[in-house]
Formats: C-alpha cells, sequence, structure tokens
C-alpha cells in the first residue's frame, strides 16, 4: 500500500486520475473564468439607478455618439466572477510571503474598519477646514507618531508611496540647493550597487546624474571607495539601512559625517523601517530625509500593487522645504496650509493634488495604537529574530551571501546550485508547488543569484519551521540531480511558466472582439 | 500583542538555534548608544480602546453623506455598491503583492488585463496602463512622456486645468529644467490656448470638463497641436463624464489622464484615489507604471503578465520612464468591478441623472438674486459668481449643515477675482430636497 507524506494510506488506481483532463478544464476549487467582456451582455447592467427625466442637455453639443462596449453583469455574475479571481491568487491571509524588501506582514482587520468610518472614509479633500478637524488630528497624531519613531523634527505627509517619497527627499534637497545657490553645481549624487531601482529612478527624475557605490566584502558601503568619490559637485548620497543584503550599515554615521562634510545630503531609503522601528531612531544617525513606506511597517495591505504610502521625514536643514498641503496646529483648532505664501515661501510646491493617503494613515495610525510604543519595538526584534532564525536553519544546504547574522531579511546566493542544474528561478518556482510564495529573487544585484528573504514578524515558529523543512527539502532535491522537477514548476498552480518574452515581443495589453463580433458592433 | 504569534518559550529556543543569548546581539551593528531609545509614546491597547480613540477623531468632521453635499473639484460624492467593497476586501486581493509570480497571481493580473482594456474603452484610446497614484501625478507623468516623445520642453496648460495638477505637473516639469506656461484662466470656458502652442511646445494639457465645469471641445486643440508637432494631453478629472460626453480619443488626444475615484473609491480625504492613463499604441514603449499583457503558459493556456518591464525602474534604474513602483491596484480593482456592474448602460445613466441634478441645481441656484452661472456648457460641475467672498459663504453654509461647494479662494488663493466664485458639484446623491435646501440658505446668507 503506497502512503501520502502525512503517513496516510492511499489508493493507486486513484494516482492515475491526478494528471487526467477535464471536461470543463476546471480542476475543482481551482475553476477557469473568461475575461468580463467574452459573453458579458454589452446591454446589460447590474445596478439599478432611477430613471432619467429626459430634462436639460448643457454638453455644449459634446454628446457621445459612440458605443461604450462594456458588458454590465448582474451582481451574482459578477460576484462570481472577482470570486473566481481571487482563488487565483496567493496572499498572505494563505500563509508566508517571504518576499526581500517587500515586508509582507499581516494585516489587521481593524484597520479595514477604522478607515471605512463615514468621518475618515466619506470627507472631502476641498471640504471646509472646519468640518474636518478630526481628519486633521489624524494626520497630525500619525505624524507624532512618525517623528517620534525616527528622531526627526518634520515629516511631510503627502508622498503617495515609497518612490514618491524618495523624490519627495530629494526634491527637498534640490530645493536646499537651490536656496544656497549650488544647484547648478552639485549634481551628482552617490547610490550603493546594492540599491533599490527607484533610488537611481528618482535620483534622475530630479536631473541628478547617479553615481554607482560598490560594496564591501561584508556586503555594506564600500566605505573608502565612498569617500573617494566625495566631492563639490556631490549632492547627496542615497542609503537603504538595512540595507538590501539585511544588514546593518554599521559605518552609517561616518557616511553621515562626511557627507555632511561634502556639503551634501543624506537620504535614507526607509524601505527596510521595520527592522529597527523602536530599537534605534534614523535621526540619531544623522540623516537628513527619509520615507517610511507605511504599506510596509505599519501594515497597511499591498492590495496586489498598492496603493502604498510614504510620509517623508526631514531634518533641520530639509524641513522649511516640504511640500504642500500641511497641517498646523492653530488657536482655533488644526489649520491647513495650502499655498506657498502662507509661510515663508520655501516650500518644493505641490507633489498631488491633495493630501496624501489618508486611507492609508488611518490604517496605519490604528496599526501604531494597538501595538503602541512597546509592541513596535517587540514586533521590530521578532522579525529579526525570524529572519535569522530562517538563516540559522536554512545555512545547512542554501548558502548565505555573507557571513555572520541579519536584521530582518536573509540573503543567499545561488552557490549550493552550483553544477546542479538548477537556477534561483527554477528554485523559487518549485516553492509555489509546495505552497509558497517565492522569496525575492535576482536582488540586491551585488549577489549572485540571490534569493532575499524576510519572513516578519507575523510568522509564527511552526510556520517557519515548515517553511525551512520544505526549503532544506528541495534544496537536497537540487542537488540530488532531479532537475526535471524543477525546470518543469509550477505544475499544481492555476497556470504553469508563463512566456513573458512573448508577451513583451507582441503586447496585447487590452481585449478586443473577435473579427465577427467587431463587425455586427460597427454595424450597429 | 495580539498581531505577535511567538511566545517567550519560542523566542528561548530561536535564540538558542541561532546562537545568540540576548536579542540585541543581533543588533551588534547599531552604534551602542542609540540602541534602544525611550519613546514617549502609549503602550500597546485592545480592539475596543483603539476603535474609541479613532472613533472620536472621526465623529469630529462631516461625513459627505450626512447632508446636503456639492463638493467637486477633483474628487466626488458617488454611490458606491455594496459588492465593490466585500471583493476588494477578500484576503487574496486584499493581502496579495505586486503580480511578480504571474502563476500564482492570475487574479490579479486578469483583473488589472480587464481594468486596462476598460479604461481605454471608455478615453477612446488604444492602450492603458494597469493605475498611477492618482489624476495628479498621471498629469505630472504625462508631461514628462510628452518630453520623452517630442525631445522638447516647453509645456503649455489651459488656465481650465485644476490648479493643484498645474501645481503637481510645475513641480516635476521645473525640477528637469522644462519650461512652464500657464494661459490665463477663463471661467467661461471661452479659453484662447491656440496662440501658446509653438514649435518649442512638447504638450499642451487641457482639461474637459474643465476647472469650472465647461465641456471643452478638444478637436481644434489637438489639431492646432499636430500641426505644431507637440501632443495633445487630456485631462479628466471626473470619470462619470465620459457616460455622456464624446470621448477624448475620439477628439484626437495622445495621452489621457484621469482620476479614476468616481468609480469605485470613496472619498478618502484625497487618497487613495486611481489615477488613468491611456495613450495611443505608437507611444506605448514610451508610457510610465505598468502595464499587464496577454501570453500562454507552458501547457498552452491563456494567461498574464506583467510586461514592457524594461521601461521600469527595477530593470533600467536611472534610465527608467518613471521612478514609479507602486500603482494603486486595490483602487483599480474597485474602477473594474463597479464598472464591470455599471457596463456602458449603467454609466450613461449614471452620467445623464448627475447631469440632470446639474441642470436643475444650475437653474435654481442662479435664479436667486444677485447670484450668476458663469458657465455656458457643463456636465455635473458649474461655476457661480456670488456677490460676496465665496470662501465667508462656504462657511456661513456649512453652519447650516450645507457643504456647498470649493470657493475660488481656496483653488486660486492669489487670485482676487476668483474670490467671489464657488464651484458647485452635483451628482446622482444629490436629491431635489438637497437643491432646495441650498438655495434656501443661500438667499439667507447672500
Amino acid at each position: 500500500m503506497s502512503m501520502n507524506n502525512q503517513g496516510r494510506p492511499t489508493r493507486p488506481e486513484t494516482d492515475d486520475m491526478t494528471n487526467s483532463e477535464t471536461f470543463t478544464g476546471n480542476r475543482a476549487l481551482q475553476i477557469e473564468e473568461p475575461l468580463i467582456f467574452e459573453g458579458g451582455d454589452m446591454d446589460g447592467t447590474g445596478v439599478d439607478l432611477p430613471k432619467p427625466k429626459g430634462s436639460g442637455n448643457r454638453l455644449g453639443g459634446l454628446e457621445r455618439q459612440s458605443n461604450i462596449n462594456l458588458p454590465g453583469l448582474a451582481e451574482p455574475e459578477a460576484m462570481r466572477h472577482f470570486v473566481r479571481l481571487s482563488q487565483k491568487n496567493y496572499a498572505i491571509d494563505m500563509g508566508p510571503f517571504p518576499l526581500g524588501s517587500c515586508t509582507m506582514k499581516h494585516n489587521p482587520r481593524l484597520n479595514e474598519k477604522m478607515a471605512r468610518l463615514p468621518g475618515f472614509g466619506d470627507i472631502h479633500p476641498l471640504q471646509p477646514v472646519s468640518t474636518v478637524q478630526g481628519a486633521l488630528e489624524l494626520i497630525d497624531t500619525l505624524a507624532t507618531w512618525l517623528k517620534e519613531l525616527t528622531g526627526m523634527p518634520a515629516v511631510a505627509m503627502s508622498p503617495k508611496a515609497g518612490a514618491h517619497g524618495e523624490l519627495c527627499g530629494m526634491m527637498a534637497i534640490r530645493a536646499a540647493l537651490e536656496a544656497r545657490g549650488e544647484a547648478d553645481t552639485r549634481t551628482r549624487v552617490l547610490a550603493p550597487e546594492s540599491a533599490h531601482g527607484t533610488n537611481p529612478a528618482t535620483a534622475a527624475q530630479c536631473g541628478f546624474k547617479v553615481d554607482s557605490i560598490p560594496a564591501d566584502a561584508s556586503g555594506r558601503v564600500d566605505l573608502d571607495a565612498f569617500r573617494e568619490k566625495l566631492g563639490p559637485d556631490v549632492a547627496g548620497i542615497m542609503v537603504t539601512n538595512p540595507n538590501t543584503c539585511g544588514l546593518f550599515e554599521r559605518d552609517i554615521r561616518a557616511i553621515a559625517d562626511a557627507v555632511h562634510e561634502a556639503g551634501g545630503y543624506f537620504y535614507c531609503d526607509g524601505a527596510n523601517f521595520n527592522a529597527i522601528t523602536g530599537k534605534v531612531r534614523p535621526g540619531d544617525l544623522g540623516i537628513d530625509a527619509m520615507h517610511i513606506n507605511l504599506h510596509k511597517t505599519f501594515s497597511t495591505p499591498h492590495g496586489g500593487g498598492g496603493p502604498g504610502s510614504g510620509p517623508t521625514v526631514l531634518s533641520e536643514a530639509l524641513a522649511p522645504f516640504a511640500p504642500i498641503p500641511y497641517v498646523v496646529s492653530g488657536k482655533d483648532g488644526f489649520e491647513l496650509v495650502e499655498k506657498r505664501t502662507q509661510d515663508e515661501g520655501q516650500s518644493f510646491g505641490r507633489m498631488t493634488a491633495f493630501h496624501g493617503q489618508m486611507g492609508m494613515f488611518v490604517r496605519a495610525l490604528s496599526y501604531m495604537l494597538s501595538h503602541g510604543g512597546d509592541g513596535l519595538r517587540q514586533a521590530a526584534e521578532d522579525a529579526v529574530l525570524n529572519a535569522n532564525y530562517v538563516l540559522a536553519r536554512l545555512k545547512t544546504e542554501m548558502t548565505p551571501a555573507f557571513e555572520g547574522t541579519c536584521m530582518h531579511e536573509a540573503l543567499f546566493d545561488d552557490r549550493f546550485l552550483a553544477d546542479s542544474g538548477v537556477d534561483t528561478l527554477d528554485f523559487a518556482k518549485a516553492m509555489i508547488d509546495e505552497g509558497y510564495h517565492p522569496m525575492t529573487m535576482y536582488f540586491p544585484l551585488v549577489v549572485h543569484g540571490a534569493m532575499l528573504i524576510e519572513p516578519t514578524e507575523s510568522e509564527a515558529k511552526q510556520e517557519l519551521d515548515r517553511f525551512c523543512d520544505a526549503l532544506l527539502s528541495l534544496a537536497k532535491e537540487a542537488k540530488a540531480g532531479k532537475v526535471g522537477k524543477f525546470k518543469a514548476a509550477p505544475v499544481h498552480a492555476p497556470r504553469r511558466r508563463l512566456d513573458e518574452t512573448g508577451a513583451a515581443r507582441k503586447p496585447v495589453l487590452r481585449w478586443t472582439p473577435p473579427v465577427s463580433d467587431a463587425a455586427s458592433l460597427a454595424a450597429e | 500583542m495580539r498581531y505577535l504569534p511567538l511566545n517567550e518559550i519560542d523566542r528561548a529556543q530561536m535564540r538558542e538555534v541561532i546562537g545568540v543569548a540576548d536579542i540585541d546581539e543581533l543588533f551588534a551593528d547599531v552604534p551602542g548608544e542609540t540602541l534602544n531609545p525611550s519613546l514617549n509614546l502609549p503602550d500597546h491597547q485592545g480592539e475596543f480602546q483603539v476603535e474609541t480613540i479613532l472613533g472620536e477623531m472621526a465623529a469630529k468632521n462631516r461625513a459627505a453623506g450626512a447632508g446636503p453635499f456639492f463638493v467637486g473639484a477633483g474628487a466626488y460624492k458617488h454611490h458606491v455598491p455594496a459588492t465593490v467593497d466585500h471583493i476588494i476586501q477578500r484576503s487574496e486581493f486584499l493581502t496579495s503583492y505586486t503580480p511578480y509570480q504571474p502563476e500564482i497571481a492570475q487574479g490579479t493580473l486578469q483583473y488589472l488585463f480587464e481594468f486596462q482594456t476598460q479604461v481605454a474603452a471608455l478615453t477612446g484610446m488604444d492602450v492603458a496602463n494597469a493605475s498611477m497614484y492618482d489624476g495628479s501625478t498621471a498629469c505630472a507623468e504625462a508631461a514628462l512622456m510628452a518630453k520623452r516623445i517630442t525631445k522638447r520642453s516647453r509645456v503649455v496648460m489651459s488656465g481650465g486645468l485644476h490648479p493643484h495638477y498645474a501645481s503637481v505637473t510645475r513641480t516635476n516639469s521645473e525640477l528637469i529644467g522644462d519650461d512652464v506656461i500657464f494661459a490665463p484662466s477663463s471661467p467661461d470656458g471661452q479659453e484662447d490656448i491656440l496662440d501658446f502652442i509653438d514649435e518649442e511646445t512638447s504638450c499642451v494639457i487641457v482639461q474637459t470638463p474643465d476647472i469650472f465645469g465647461n465641456v471643452r471641445d478638444l478637436t481644434p486643440v489637438a489639431e492646432a497641436a499636430h500641426e505644431k508637432g507637440a501632443l495633445l494631453i487630456a485631462v479628466v478629472t471626473e470619470i462619470v463624464s465620459l457616460g455622456a460626453l464624446k470621448s477624448p480619443g475620439e477628439m484626437g488626444a495622445d495621452i489621457v489622464v484621469a482620476e479614476g475615484q468616481s468609480i469605485g473609491v470613496s472619498l478618502n480625504y484625497g487618497g487613495p484615489y486611481v489615477g488613468l492613463f491611456a495613450t495611443r499604441q505608437k507611444y506605448v514603449r514610451q508610457m510610465p507604471g505598468r502595464l499587464c499583457g496577454e501570453t500562454m503558459d507552458a501547457a498552452g493556456q491563456r494567461g498574464f503578465v506583467l510586461t514592457l518591464s524594461t521601461r521600469e525602474q527595477h530593470i533600467r534604474r536611472d534610465k527608467a520612464t518613471s521612478n514609479i513602483c507602486t500603482n494603486s491596484g486595490l483602487c483599480a480593482l474597485a474602477f473594474t468591478v463597479h464598472m464591470s456592474l455599471l457596463g456602458g448602460t449603467g454609466l450613461r445613466q449614471l452620467a445623464t441623472l448627475n447631469h440632470e441634478a446639474a441642470c436643475d441645481a444650475a437653474d435654481a441656484f442662479s435664479a436667486i438674486d444677485g447670484v450668476e452661472l458663469v458657465n455656458t456648457s457643463f456636465f455635473n460641475e458649474f461655476t457661480l459668481r456670488l456677490p460676496r467672498n465665496a470662501e465667508e459663504v462656504v462657511e456661513d453654509l456649512a453652519q447650516r449643515n450645507i457643504i456647498a461647494g470649493v470657493p475660488g479662494g481656496r483653488l486660486w488663493p492669489d487670485e482676487e477675482e476668483m474670490a467671489n466664485l464657488l464651484i458647485v458639484a452635483t451628482t446622482e446623491c444629490v436629491t431635489s430636497q438637497h437643491i432646495e435646501a441650498f438655495a434656501a440658505a443661500l438667499k439667507e446668507v447672500l
């Protein structure tokens, strides 16, 4: 009698059925779902609206004549469509999502409930300030927490995401250089090779030239190489800390001192602030600006790629250049500074139409109040503990990229796969079949075949043990030469590997009606 | 600490496996004197306590649904079907990441493909991306894209463009040394922008309906722009208007950017919203933001992936088309679900209701002594000229629980001639009782 991996008996004759094709293409709970445009009723609608009166037309003769040609689904059809789609996604609520640098931690549902209070979710950014005092109080309270946790004197709340926060910080640096009359001469920004792609892209968007600093053998900024690159044309440096190798830049204060001595500013990428929240304040390390990803550190949901939120803390030197609008506490309550003329006029301007991601502010404050100062520190410690536990357990079969312990994420290279025929991508895809979302692959660029694992504080020890057991087993299988399994993976996911090259060569970016339908639509 | 699964026994066992006696050994690289600062913050609290604190703050705000509400200018109070909020709170959507592993993210990828198709259809364009932060940042990105395409560095902005959009675009374009030219504001919509377009112009940016509510014919602007080799960027801040109005694509726009909040997304005091970005097929490789495309898997089944990522920062770094990484995925999902319920038919009905409410309101308010309707055309928003400062009138009406609109002084703080203007928006949520209450109160305070 054959056994499954839980030691329970299985009947061999049923095993033959597992690869059989079904009439529908469905596989039990995995149901194939067409696009809404394929079969949806082009004249239908799933909403009941009052009948128009047929009165009035002031549209200036610009009425839409063409058909919109989008189907409207009845509510049960729509519900079923999107629920079936949802079942093709992996999610944190289903299991570990160890994407290094992305911080996929638990998203508390209290946050969702709070953001939907009508007093937060149903207020307009341009209604009178006297009618939104509670909203301004919330923004001000969140700002106070962020300043306390970072040890910085000011925070710009409007950036919409991490990269937008970087833009905010670099714009403030540029404005400060302009105020010093040095914007034309200080045109170079230094960034380590291991930086997120957003760092060089942001610097370029601000008109700076980007100069890359190599990493040293320990995975940190090469201090000597960095010092050599300093000069009168340097606007500043962008450093992630803890860095993308999951290591704390132990020379950070020397870096800050050196860049300040050279007349530049220190932008710290705060993507990994979750590792040190409550443990150390970036303000005590000499930085000038840092964005905080509320969707990483403070548990607002990633939502399949956004929305994010990137409040940016600023030093005394940069604070006067912060973007409008911002909240101040006045004698009759909170006020909103919306125009440059209200302050000394040094603000670099406006980054977005309104006040930033209010919905994310509510969620983040809900998380902070729940955790408190003590809980936030414990969360950082648990995140670091979990990552080091994974590092310790996996290093028997996998190869850590650097010696020693790590911060909140464990970085491996692909040396353990050498000569196996299996590469990092194959290894990641095999994890999918085991029921896990893969780790971050091929990033940071400074490590060959990088695998960056960030478990976060949300994982229980038991869950980490199962995860490590699975990875150890895969590593052993790869070394044992089971290449075929890895090259074929995933085989149990809703889709096999997808042809990304083909997708880019001939991009199909929208649905178009089949030729026969198109002809009949045109004839209407 | 209900969000932390580890207990003290776990922690001790794990430290032993790692080989450290104290957690702070793992923080040894942090300069010692900066480690474990004392924080002036309260300790952890239960759900009920947190709900109480935040509930008290929320109660100090006047929700749009709590009475007559006429504020628009880039964000609109529409009804969102209950299905939308249910779907976006499903774990598989809410707690997933950017679909970098497409085999286990087909749910996200397929709705993005549907979203792109809906946006392209509404705007009358060939292709749309998978969303931007919001309409204003999409507008700024469009100007940068026009510069890449035309290799020119002068941006011409209509005076009817939302001043905040203009400001965001200027902030971004001036950073890279571009000239930014503003046409003067024409509240009646009779703007002469063609004279500003010349051989140096990379793009001309025109909003319709414009900030004052006027419906703008973009065809002559498109012709003039194309004649000089410039691009027309059309801005739509009220996407529901496209249920009633000719699409920007039909009028010759090269890039269409829009705020999608009106379909599926709550007001949220300004964010998160969802920026829409659509263009012509020939410009697709110059687009910012993520794109989802159709492809096949190894078994020959249709599937979807993020594509053309060689434009993006994680591949191209300082040569990328934009620094953007995050999009507004969950709001794009809300848009897709709401739009899938509405369909073209429902959107047309919704647009008609919005327009009829505006016609009724404009007639009722402009009948009041001293109140003048500025517009010659409008969709669901129009501008009134009042006999006194509109900011004061708005405050007086707020005292009477009527949230009247956006006063000119709020949007153009330094322009005296705008001070008496009031921009009034009406959606399907505005009833005839609301209009009567507004008219009666306005008579009292004038």
